[in-house]
C-alpha cells in the first residue's frame, strides 16, 4: 500500500523550478507601439542568434536570455540607435556568433569568395565547351 | 578511365571523413566572449538583497585584481561551485557577484545554505551586464585587474581543479 502511494505521488511530482521566476524584460514579450519602429526591431530579431539555443533567432526564442536580448533591441531602436549599431554592439561582445547575417570579416571572407570562384569555374568550362563547339562547326563547314 | 571522374569521388571521400572526424571531435557550446582585454563597461546594479552593497564598475578599479562571478540561485551548476568560490575567498581573493534574474528571497535563502564567499551583490533582472560584457549563461566567472579590464573568462561551474588555475591567473594580472 505504502509502495503504491508513493508510486502515486512520484506520478503528479513537478520537477523543481530550474529556472528563474521573474517578470520578463519590460520589452521582452511588449511591442513598440510605433509599427514601423516594431518591423525594424523584428526583421533585426530574425536576424540575431539565441545565445542559449544557438540554433534559433531570438525573434523565435522563449529562452529567458533570448528576451532580454530582444529588449535591449526594442529599447535601443526607441532610443534612436539603428539596427546595424545595434548588430555591432553584440558583435562586438559575442563575435560573428550572434549575427545570422554574416559580415567580410579575417573568418568569413571564404563564404563570399567560393561561389564567386564557383561561378568563374563554370564560366570558363562554359566559354571553352562552347567556343570548341563553335570551333567544331566551323571546321565541319 | 579520365583521371577527371575521380574528382567526385575524392571530394565525396573528403567531406565523408570531414564529418567522421567532427563526429569524434567534443562538442564546444560555448560562445567565448569578445571583451577579454576590453575595459569593463560601465555598469551601476542595484543591491541583490537587503544588508549588502550592489555592484558598479567603480567596485573594480584600485587595489587588487577581482573575480566577477554571475550566478543565480535558480542554478544548479552555481551550487556545485558555491565552495570552490569559499575556497578562493578564503585565499583572499574579493569576489563580486551578480546575481541573474533573482529575487531578494531567493538570493538570502542560497547564500544561508551554500555560504556567501561575495564582498557585494548586484542584481541584473534583464540580463543587462551579462549581455554588455558578452556572457552567454550562468555561471560565469571573470578576472578584472585592478584598473576594471577584463582579463579572463571561466565559462561554466568552477571545479575544484580550476581553483588554482584562477589564483594563477589573478597573480597574473596583477
Amino acid at each position: 500500500m505504502m509502495r503504491f502511494l508513493v508510486a502515486l505521488l512520484a506520478l503528479i511530482a513537478t520537477p523543481l523550478a530550474a529556472q528563474d521566476s521573474m517578470p520578463p524584460a519590460p520589452y521582452a514579450y511588449t511591442q513598440l507601439q510605433d509599427p514601423a519602429l516594431e518591423a525594424e526591431a523584428v526583421e533585426l530579431m530574425e536576424t540575431l542568434r539565441c545565445l542559449k539555443c544557438q540554433s534559433q533567432s531570438i525573434h523565435d526564442s522563449d529562452a529567458p536570455m533570448a528576451g532580454d536580448m530582444r529588449h535591449q533591441v526594442r529599447a535601443r531602436l526607441l532610443a534612436g540607435e539603428s539596427p546595424d549599431q545595434i548588430r555591432a554592439w553584440l558583435i562586438q561582445r559575442y563575435g560573428d556568433y550572434v549575427s545570422y547575417q554574416p559580415e567580410v570579416s579575417a573568418t568569413t571572407w571564404p563564404l563570399f569568395a567560393i561561389p564567386l570562384l564557383l561561378l568563374a569555374i563554370v564560366g570558363a568550362i562554359l566559354v571553352r565547351r562552347l567556343g570548341r563547339r563553335r570551333s567544331d562547326e566551323g571546321d565541319a563547314a | 578511365m579520365r583521371l577527371v571522374y575521380l574528382v567526385p569521388l575524392a571530394l565525396f571521400l573528403f567531406f565523408a571523413g570531414l564529418a567522421g572526424y567532427m563526429l569524434t571531435q567534443p562538442k564546444d557550446q560555448n560562445v567565448p566572449s569578445q571583451m577579454i582585454e576590453q575595459p569593463l563597461p560601465d555598469f551601476a546594479l542595484e543591491p541583490a538583497l537587503e544588508g549588502m552593497p550592489g555592484a558598479s564598475r567603480s567596485d573594480f578599479v584600485g587595489g587588487e585584481p577581482r573575480l566577477l562571478n554571475i550566478w543565480a540561485s535558480w542554478c544548479l551548476p552555481c551550487i556545485a561551485e558555491a565552495p570552490h568560490l569559499e575556497r578562493l575567498k578564503e585565499e583572499g581573493v574579493e569576489i563580486v557577484g551578480v546575481a541573474v534574474r533573482d529575487t531578494p528571497q531567493a538570493v538570502e535563502g542560497f547564500l544561508s545554505r551554500h555560504g556567501n564567499p561575495y564582498s557585494r551583490i548586484g542584481s541584473d533582472d534583464i540580463s543587462e551586464l551579462m549581455l554588455e560584457i558578452g556572457a552567454s549563461g550562468v555561471p560565469e566567472t571573470y578576472v578584472i585587474d585592478a584598473e576594471g579590464n577584463i582579463r579572463y573568462q571561466h565559462i561554466g561551474d568552477i571545479r575544484e581543479s580550476d581553483v588554482p588555475m584562477l589564483l594563477e591567473k589573478l597573480e597574473e594580472v596583477r
